[in-house]
């Protein structure tokens, strides 16, 4: 595919507020999982829970936006600011903006007070319910209006909202789009994925022998991506680029991937083509490795598969966010970027032990200063919903 | 707004509207799965086969499915149980199917298909997304055959909701599913060919309507004179401004009201170029919010 420039990028997560926090806490090792603190929930206590580290009251002050929001969107519009200040567009108003943004609950924190009073609570608590809303709610903030849409794919959705806002791009629809996604802890999410029992009852351990489950997080990260004609006039150099996309369905289970990865290996494969490399051009492979038994054992055979037998670097962040759902692709599109931008590989935390069906050994010390020209970031999902990424340094 | 001007070929459309009488899901699903399936599943994936057979195409190269509200029933089935039982030993089944994704996983599943999946869940623009990603794919030349639906269920919580939200003083409450196989290129009994769509966003006023229709008619080098059929959700002024005295359908009228209800009349379009209707301009709005305008017409032998 025609490479589309990455102008920008914004984070929140259980690790940051923003960009620099987050990197800061990548390269010193500080993960973000701690018991439950504002959530309110039964689980209080018991489950481990990778929060962003404020109220919905300080998310709204950081946001300048008065409460009564829904937490995904109030994480979205925090990480789509940083993401639009980050591309800095000269005159943005000139170009043809818009949004593809992603999420999994949409406003179920507030559906939740509702459903409490017997589904009969206040309108206002319903009122943003629907994924949509908290694309259209930012969008109207920062003046993003020439095309809005929202994906959801359960955990390859921001993946997905990146693929789409490139070709949006591409095919001339827009000049700049931010693209990403957002998901905020909630107690349904919590007790589905406890209800699953694939939730780690300590910190998760993904590709590890010894992995026990997945820990939930929570936030939001996009893009900026932009038009050629739009990338001449930035004031400062673009460095990055999205060069490959491919999504890709496992047609196997609901919620349990194929033994082999089929649908991991088809993504990964397609996506690696598209950006017309080859395997072996991969410098770092941010995992999907959300520390379940299924995933991290599928994703792994589908790599050896492709890769085997020259593995390129690799390590799951969600060691460090947890897994963020349907804003898990954004957030590491985001890294990836980083990971481009500076030089890095992150270490995949807690990693003791290999698989002892693979010869998988991720990072577990921080690489810096070493060249990284492209990363292959995976999303996989429920649905058997799979998308892969390819970001290169730019120029090529 | 985004605008895709490129032709695109209608195989097949396969409709299922409650108010318009439910098939016998027996013949064709297996009814060992429709017990596990909630309606909007049902109904999706029973749209989507219908769909398939009548176009003769037993694998699609992409899924794409539009759904505003996503799986409302077991959504709520599994968030009134996580409160009943204070969240603890919660069963799973509801969860697992609460997903937005899950009708067009359904059908991936069902087909052994593992080509291209997406599904867009923005709100009144949840089918026309879903359509753009389809045609661009079709333009990318990444499918050959895309098979793409609008989806949503009203259960009786989400009705008691919108009533509150007034959304029922002026409209009858809807539901349905409807799937499309559609190519980049003709074949022997395509219903219709898709010429065009279009979609814009809170409107300042009805002249700004009628604004976008001529505009999106002359980009088509048309005038409302060159239309042969109308078909609006409502007889709205646009009809008596535009198109006085013109052939026209009122379609909510069958469909009821619901935020992917375009996908319902998007068929009722290509069914009647197909029987002869000539060129058919179908325009929509949902709560006068998003608007989207549809030009279809026959195609050429």
């Amino acid at each position: 595919m025609t490479p589309v420039a990455v102008a920008g990028a914004g984070v929140i997560s259980a690790i940051g507020n923003n960009i620099r926090e987050c990197l800061a806490a990548l390269e010193t090792g500080q993960a973000g999982m701690g018991d439950i603190r504002w959530l309110d929930t039964a689980l209080r206590g018991k489950i481990p829970v990778a929060e962003v580290k404020a109220d919905n009251a300080r998310l709204a002050e950081i946001a300048s936006v008065s409460e009564g929001t829904s937490r995904t969107a109030l994480l979205s519009l925090i990480a789509v600011r940083e993401a639009l200040d980050d591309a800095a567009i000269p005159e943005r108003d000139r170009w043809r903006t818009g949004i593809v943004s992603a999420n999994t609950v949409g406003g179920m924190d507030l559906t939740e007070k509702f459903a409490a009073r017997g589904f009969r609570g206040r309108l206002r608590e319903v009122a943003q319910h629907e994924c949509g809303y908290s694309t259209e709610w930012v969008a109207a903030r920062l003046g993003l209006h020439d095309y809005q849409t929202t994906i959801s794919t359960a955990c390859s959705s921001s993946a997905n909202a990146i693929g789409f806002g490139a070709k949006l791009i591409r095919h001339g629809i827009l000049d700049v789009v931010v693209a990403g996604g957002t998901d905020a802890l909630t107690k349904f999410t919590l007790n589905g994925f406890n209800s699953l029992m694939i939730l780690d009852r300590g910190w998760c351990k993904p590709m590890d022998a010894e992995r026990q489950g997945l820990n939930l997080g929570e936030g939001a990260g996009y893009l900026v991506l932009v038009s050629d004609a739009v990338a001449a006039t930035l004031p400062a150099r673009i460095d990055c680029m999205l060069s490959g996309y491919a999504n890709a369905n496992d047609a196997y289970h609901q919620t349990a991937s194929s033994p082999d990865g089929r649908g991991s290996w088809l993504a990964m494969k397609t996506a690696v083509e598209r950006s017309g490399l080859a395997p072996a051009d991969i410098d770092y492979i941010n995992l999907h490795g959300t520390g379940t038994q299924n995933n991290d054992l599928a994703e792994g055979t589908a790599i050896r598969r492709l890769f085997d037998p020259r593995y390129p670097k690799m390590s799951s962040t969600k060691s460090f966010t947890g897994h963020t759902l349907g804003a898990s692709g954004g957030i590491e599109a985001v890294f990836s970027v980083l990971a481009v931008r500076h030089g890095l590989v992150y270490p995949n935390l807690r990693f003791r032990t290999p698989m002892p069906e693979l010869p998988l050994v991720p990072e577990t010390e921080l690489i810096r200063d070493v060249p990284i020209r492209h990363v292959l970031s995976n999303s996989f999902g429920f649905g058997g919903n799979c998308s892969s990424l390819v970001f290169s340094k730019w120029p090529a | 707004m985004a605008s895709v001007n490129q032709p695109i070929y209608i195989r097949s459309a396969a409709a299922i509207n409650p108010r318009q009488g439910e098939p016998d899901y027996r013949t064709l699903l297996d009814p060992k799965l429709i017990r596990r399936m909630s309606r909007i599943i049902r109904m999706g994936a029973a749209a989507a086969l219908t769909c398939l057979r009548e176009a003769g195409v037993a694998m699609p190269d992409a899924i794409v499915t539009g759904t505003a509200y996503g799986c409302l029933e077991d959504t709520g089935l599994f968030l009134a149980s996580m409160i009943e039982r204070n969240e603890e030993t919660l069963q799973p089944a509801t969860f697992i199917q609460s997903t937005h994704n899950t009708i067009g996983a359904q059908i991936a599943l069902l087909l052994g298909c593992t080509g291209y999946n997406n599904t867009f869940v923005h709100r009144g623009f949840s089918f026309e997304s879903a359509l753009l990603d389809a045609a661009l794919l079709l333009a990318d030349g990444e499918a050959a055959t895309v098979l793409v639906g609008g989806v949503d269920e009203i259960t009786q919580t989400s009705r008691a909701v919108l009533a509150r939200f007034g959304l029922f003083r002026r409209a009858i409450a809807g539901e349905g599913a409807a799937f499309f196989l559609l190519t980049g290129q003709p074949s022997e009994g395509d219903l219709a060919r898709l010429d065009g769509f279009h979609r814009f966003y809170k409107p300042s006023k009805d002249e700004a309507v009628q604004q976008e229709v001529i505009n999106f008619l002359h980009l088509h080098g048309l005038e409302p004179a060159d239309i042969d059929l109308v078909i609006m959700g409502d007889k709205g002024e646009i009809r008596a401004k535009l198109f006085p005295g013109k052939p026209n359908l009122a379609y909510k009228e069958r469909s009821g009201e619901y935020p992917t209800s375009t996908s319902f009349a998007l068929g009722l379009a290509a069914q009647q170029v197909k029987s002869g209707a000539g060129r058919v301009l179908l325009y929509n709005h949902y709560l006068g919010i998003y608007h989207s305008l549809y030009l279809l017409s026959g195609v050429d032998k």
